[in-house]
């Protein structure tokens, strides 16, 4: 109780002490102007709409996309024979054989066709990640069909990750539905 | 001038009564002042009051220190006195209530009273721990409709001054910034293939700089903006490539499979990715010159992928996926097993070093949130509708 009967005192002591000399501290010792909008950071948004010279960068020999331009998609042709896959895997099980046989059989009947094969994933799996799977997915059904005969320079791949899934639900029942590869049938324009 | 000295004695007063406690009472206060010993998830955060202010001042000050390691408290019970004022413009100063003295009074002026904000929490973050903070950084992410289809935005890193860079209903994803300038890399299936883009947020001018046969992914500037890595399936597997800046001089560096989200090195030495290898997503490394690929071990932490390499060159964090999806920070190094902070996906770091930026998903839709990887403090940003997404902070 001693000690703090003196520190009232001294306190105020103190304060006076600082009062004097402390006093100009307060008042800022630096004004720092502000720039608009982030220092003018993306402020002149275009419109982004000119997409120049989609093919000629790289200029790599596989980059043979263009063959794939004047063509009309037919998702129905082949709906029926998407096939599945397990968790995470990207591997064709025997059960899918037939679907398989069946797509290869209707490009062997019309040889003016081409092929999309859709990649597809479960959401279990981070976004870039499902991308690859997808992606792999595509190209184990193109690898399949080749070896049944049909030329992989009629089928491109596509994978879509987990953003096009066939049931939103978050359920295993959806999850298998979702984790897929879908055949779209490619028919070149009438006219071209 | 009454006024002055009235404020000035509520301000000094609890200062001297610690100065003088601190005198008489030994030992207690002085294990306080010294925390330099910062851990993953265990650091306790730094006491601070905050006095003064309007209530947007006040708020914007209050999220910008929490998710980077303060804590709020009253100014007797804090280690540094936050106050000022926001009529017209912020006015503000810290007082360290141990250093007893000012180290931090400035004034701001122009441009929003949110800027001006964040222009003061910045210093104040500097003052206290020598380190930049993070007020006045830019995030980019992406924005998903129901769909599938997105936009890619950029944003203040709360979320604020959120803009749609892109306007074209499409797929897209991946967003990541040139490093130092206002560019960014993306994903979009704007024609109709996965493909990637440059984008200079400056002149709006876009350039395709991958457009092949299947995936043309998750690109990734180096850090000095020459080159550009990228996830890409044209020689019949999901592999990381490189090529210069304008997608030329392409380069294919690994052979594993189901690669995915390229981050490089600070140092532009190695690119770090998420690869599967007898059948088990790992992460690994490969140098950006090309050569052998090295797994990175992350013990206790399965499934490993997104991995982003700190721009400081110490850390790498990821998301680890056991049934539910975690964000993890493992040393760059290898030199301890990674800690498994908070749920969440696709972390990216602050250009400091401190603070994640992530995506936590519920119930399939996305939400991105601030993490700071020593305390553990999270916050939500401001969100866009939709599911926001895969967040790149700009460095």
């Amino acid at each position: 109780m001693k000690i703090l009967k003196l520190v009232y005192p001294m306190t105020l002591a103190l304060a006076v002490v600082l009062a004097a000399t402390g006093c100009r501290n307060h008042r800022p010792y630096g004004v720092t102007p502000i720039p608009h909008e982030g220092g003018g950071l993306v402020n002149n948004l275009g419109p982004g709409g000119t997409l120049p010279g989609a093919n000629e960068p790289g200029g790599g020999p596989q980059a043979s996309l263009s063959g794939f331009d004047n063509m009309t998609q037919d998702r129905a042709a082949l709906a029926a024979y998407t096939i599945h896959f397990a968790f995470d895997s990207s591997v064709i099980r025997h059960s899918e054989d037939a679907n398989l046989q069946s797509v290869a059989s209707a490009l062997q009947s019309d040889p003016s066709t081409k092929l999309t094969i859709e990649g597809n994933c479960d959401e279990r799996g981070t976004e870039e990640y499902n991308r690859a799977l997808g992606d792999s997915r595509a190209l184990a059904a193109r690898e399949a069909l080749a070896k049944l005969g049909i030329d992989p320079a009629r089928i491109r791949t596509m994978s879509y990750g987990k953003d096009k899934p066939v049931n939103p639900a978050h359920n295993e029942s959806a999850w298998a539905q979702n984790r897929r590869d879908d055949f779209v049938l490619l028919h070149p324009k009438t006219g071209a | 001038m009454k006024k002055y000295y009235l404020s000035l004695i509520q301000i000094c007063l609890p200062i001297f009564l610690l100065l003088v406690a601190a005198n008489f009472v030994h030992g207690q206060n002085e294990i306080n002042i010294q925390q330099e010993i910062n851990v993953l998830g265990q650091t306790k955060p730094i006491p601070v009051s905050i006095e003064g202010f309007g209530a947007e001042v006040r708020d914007i000050l209050k999220f910008d220190l929490y998710v980077q390691g303060f804590t709020f408290v009253t100014p007797d019970a804090a280690q540094y006195q936050i106050s000022g004022s926001s009529t017209g413009n912020v006015v503000g100063r810290v007082v360290d209530r141990f250093g007893r003295k000012t180290i931090l009074s400035r004034s701001y002026n122009g441009a929003t009273l949110r800027r001006q904000a964040h222009a003061f929490s910045d210093d104040v973050v500097l003052a206290i721990t020598g380190k930049k903070g993070i007020a006045q950084t830019r995030i980019a992410f992406k924005v998903e409709a129901p769909s599938g289809n997105g936009e890619i935005y950029v944003a203040d890193f709360d979320g604020y001054n959120a803009q749609a860079v892109t306007h074209d209903g499409v797929i897209v994803s991946a967003p990541s910034w040139v490093p130092g300038r206002a560019a960014l890399y993306y994903n979009s299936y704007k024609l109709n293939n996965p493909d990637i883009f440059y984008h200079n947020l400056t002149t709006g001018e876009r350039k395709v700089i991958a457009h092949y046969s299947g995936s043309n992914i998750s690109p990734a500037a180096s850090p000095d903006g020459s080159q550009v890595a990228m996830i890409m399936s044209r020689s019949g597997s999901p592999n990381v490539w490189v090529a210069n800046a304008d997608g030329s001089h392409l380069r294919k560096l690994t052979s594993t499979s189901e690669d995915s989200s390229p981050c490089w090195s600070p140092d532009g030495r190695w690119i770090c990715f998420a690869t599967k290898i007898r059948e088990r997503r790992l992460l690994a490394k490969v140098p950006a010159a090309g050569g052998k690929v090295q797994v990175i071990p992350t013990p206790g932490t399965p499934n490993p992928t997104e991995p982003d390499w700190s721009p400081d060159g110490k850390w790498i964090a990821f998301t680890m996926q056991a049934g539910e999806f975690d964000i993890c920070v493992m040393p760059a190094d290898g030199s301890a097993s990674p800690t498994i902070l908070v749920r969440g996906e696709d972390p990216s770091w602050s250009p400091n070093s401190r603070t994640l930026i992530y995506a936590r998903r519920i119930a399939g839709q996305y939400k991105l949130s601030l993490l700071d990887v020593y305390t553990k403090q999270v916050k939500d940003i401001r969100q866009i509708s939709g599911s926001d997404s895969e967040p790149a902070w700009a460095r």
